[in-house]
């Protein structure tokens, strides 16, 4: 392995810790935010103890992912130090709104949220509730605003004298639609995977006669929240789908296993590819699998019969407009040849810097410009290098969306069973059902960002930095002793904070 | 009890309170102090910022960086 493999190894150990508590904070916090709002109406201790509950797991969580997210920043000025600087101001507006409005916002609020119940009135603790969730969401806006300009920048232009690009649409880079849809796909993601989680949490309670009633009201509750959440999910990530299809073709034909494009493409629910295909050769790219009819079509445009470009379409510069029709672009060899350009100009725009050559820094500035849609692929050799991972990138998309689908058949059972007189949840085999959820619920969630990153390579941002060009110029020995002392100090904590959670959940009734 | 007072005496009022909290924070301390004074200080040096003094210096070895990556 490279240094740039252990680089992003690093990269997604740190990220996929992140998300096993982001989700969580941003879900449970609605469901607490809920439930309190129902004790503030009835004032029925019944429900201030269940919201007292729910909120003690919610901030054992928070505790839990405290200063996760920060090691991300750590890792872009050591081990991507040429993409931060690269980026410029577009990554560093959206985390300084981030840091400055809602984390405060979050650190002001969480203080009353525990420490308030007798201190405050039951009005503005309530309040409080509702804006440290608010806090939480606005923090993940913009996370996922920077996220989204990755895989789609927008509003800026290069300045190849300070060498970065500058933003000049902030709305622009806030509002695309693969940002917009990206940041309620992964907030409605969070209501879902906190709805399972109460689910699991109450199902082992029910189990262990604890707290009983507490958990078939908590199920009713979650189950709500998880069938909107889920129905938003599902819409979400529609759009997102559209969006791909548009902007990151490549990741979609990945996400498919779709090699040769064509009019009214299938749709594979489940298979299983076959290894030995790649895109310069005839091999079938499945052993197996169970398809339906058109249903990529529709995925991509919402028209059962459009076409749907493959690896090779647009490898070979076929790929589809705004409007899902099908249109010929710029080929991967023209690209290469393109980006080379833009290099060539950055070369002789450095010399002029150095000579002083207003000159022919205006002339290099202007070839640049020119061909910077395609910049990133001068630092590729061949096409083939612009491929992603295509079974990383199909089986983890598959896993998201079966997952996907399991859960939505338990949430509508488990909400269904909730309001039944002799319902499942006394059952042993429901309970270790809705227990295995958990599981298969993060599982999920941690799928969709495999997905959306793994599709997304060999590009840090798409079409302008691959990840090789990313990197800093370090010896690989001290990223890979990073890896390893962080996966050893990540699951020391992860399994030190789950000890306190179990015991919490675990603890009598007062 | 003025303003000022009064947050200090709920924020003292609420730590002294704390049951699972304690543990928690122990944790979250505990946390940032490796992140933050181990991590942040001896594995994670801001390499630009460490290596050169102006901006400029940083986009000139950023540049440089770039133009030499680049494939032939």
């Amino acid at each position: 392995m490279t240094v740039v493999d252990w680089s992003r190894g690093l990269f997604a150990l740190t990220a996929m810790y992140h998300w096993l508590f982001v989700p969580l904070t941003l879900g449970l916090g609605v469901i607490v935010g809920i439930m309190e709002t129902i004790y503030y109406r009835t004032r029925s201790e019944k429900w201030l103890a269940t919201t007292r509950f729910w909120m003690t797991l919610f901030g054992i969580n928070f505790a839990m992912g405290v200063a996760t997210g920060i090691i991300l920043e750590f890792e872009f000025g050591t081990n991507w130090s040429n993409y931060s600087w690269f980026v410029g101001d577009i990554f560093g507006a959206p985390l300084a709104i981030e840091g400055l409005l809602a984390f405060f916002m979050e650190a002001t609020f969480i203080a009353i949220m525990f420490f308030g119940w007798k201190k405050v009135s039951p009005g503005f603790h309530l309040a409080s509730t509702w804006l440290t969730t608010i806090g939480a969401t606005i923090s993940a806006l913009w996370i996922l605003v920077a996220n989204a300009w990755m895989q789609y920048p927008v509003g800026m232009e290069f300045d190849p004298a300070q060498m970065r690009n500058v933003m000049d649409d902030f709305w622009a880079v806030a509002f695309s639609p693969v940002a917009v849809h990206k940041f309620f796909h992964a907030v409605f993601d969070g209501w879902v995977l906190a709805s399972v989680f109460v689910m699991g949490v109450s199902a082992y309670l029910i189990m262990r006669n604890k707290r009983r009633a507490m958990a078939l009201e908590s199920v009713k509750i979650a189950g709500w929240v998880g069938i909107v959440g889920m129905v938003l999910t599902l819409w979400t990530g529609d759009s997102s789908a559209v969006d791909v299809a548009r902007v990151q073709p490549m990741k979609l034909a990945a996400m498919e296993g779709l090699y040769d494009g064509e009019k009214g493409a299938e749709l594979v629910g489940f298979g299983i590819l076959n290894p030995a295909k790649t895109h310069e050769n005839d091999e079938d790219p499945f052993l197996m699998k169970i398809a339906i009819p058109r249903g990529l079509s529709f995925l991509a445009n919402h028209d059962f019969d459009s076409f749907v470009p493959g690896i090779n379409d647009l490898i070979n510069g076929v790929s589809i407009n705004e409007a899902g029709d099908t249109i010929n672009t710029v080929s991967y060899a023209e690209r290469i040849v393109m980006g080379k350009k833009a290099h060539e100009a950055l070369r002789r725009f450095d010399k002029a810097l150095t000579a002083g050559d207003t000159a022919a820094m205006d002339l290099a500035r202007a070839e640049i410009k020119e061909n910077y849609p395609y910049f990133g692929y001068g630092y590729l050799s061949s096409p083939s290098e612009a491929v992603p991972p295509v079974a990383i990138t199909f089986y983890s998309f598959h896993i998201m969306v079966l997952a996907g689908g399991y859960l939505t058949l338990f949430l509508i059972i488990a909400l269904w069973s909730g309001y039944k007189k002799i319902n499942l949840w006394d059952r042993r085999w429901w309970q270790w059902v809705a227990m295995l959820s958990v599981a298969v619920v993060w599982i999920c969630s941690e799928a969709g960002w495999v997905t959306a990153e793994v599709g997304r390579q060999p590009w840090i941002i798409q079409d302008l930095m691959p990840a090789r060009a990313a990197i800093s110029a370090i010896p690989a020995g001290s990223v890979i002793l990073t890896f390893w002392l962080f996966a050893a100090v990540f699951t020391a904590f992860l399994a030190a904070e789950a000890v306190i959670m179990v015991k919490q959940i675990k603890k009598e009734e007062d | 009890m003025n303003l000022l007072t009064r947050i200090f005496r709920f924020y003292l009022d609420g730590f002294r309170s704390m049951t699972v909290g304690r543990k928690l924070w122990a944790l979250i301390i505990i946390k940032l102090v490796i992140f933050f004074l181990v991590f942040k200080l001896f594995l994670f040096p801001d390499i630009l910022s460490r290596d050169y003094d102006t901006d400029e210096e940083r986009a000139d070895a950023v540049r440089e960086n770039l133009i030499n990556r680049s494939a032939k």
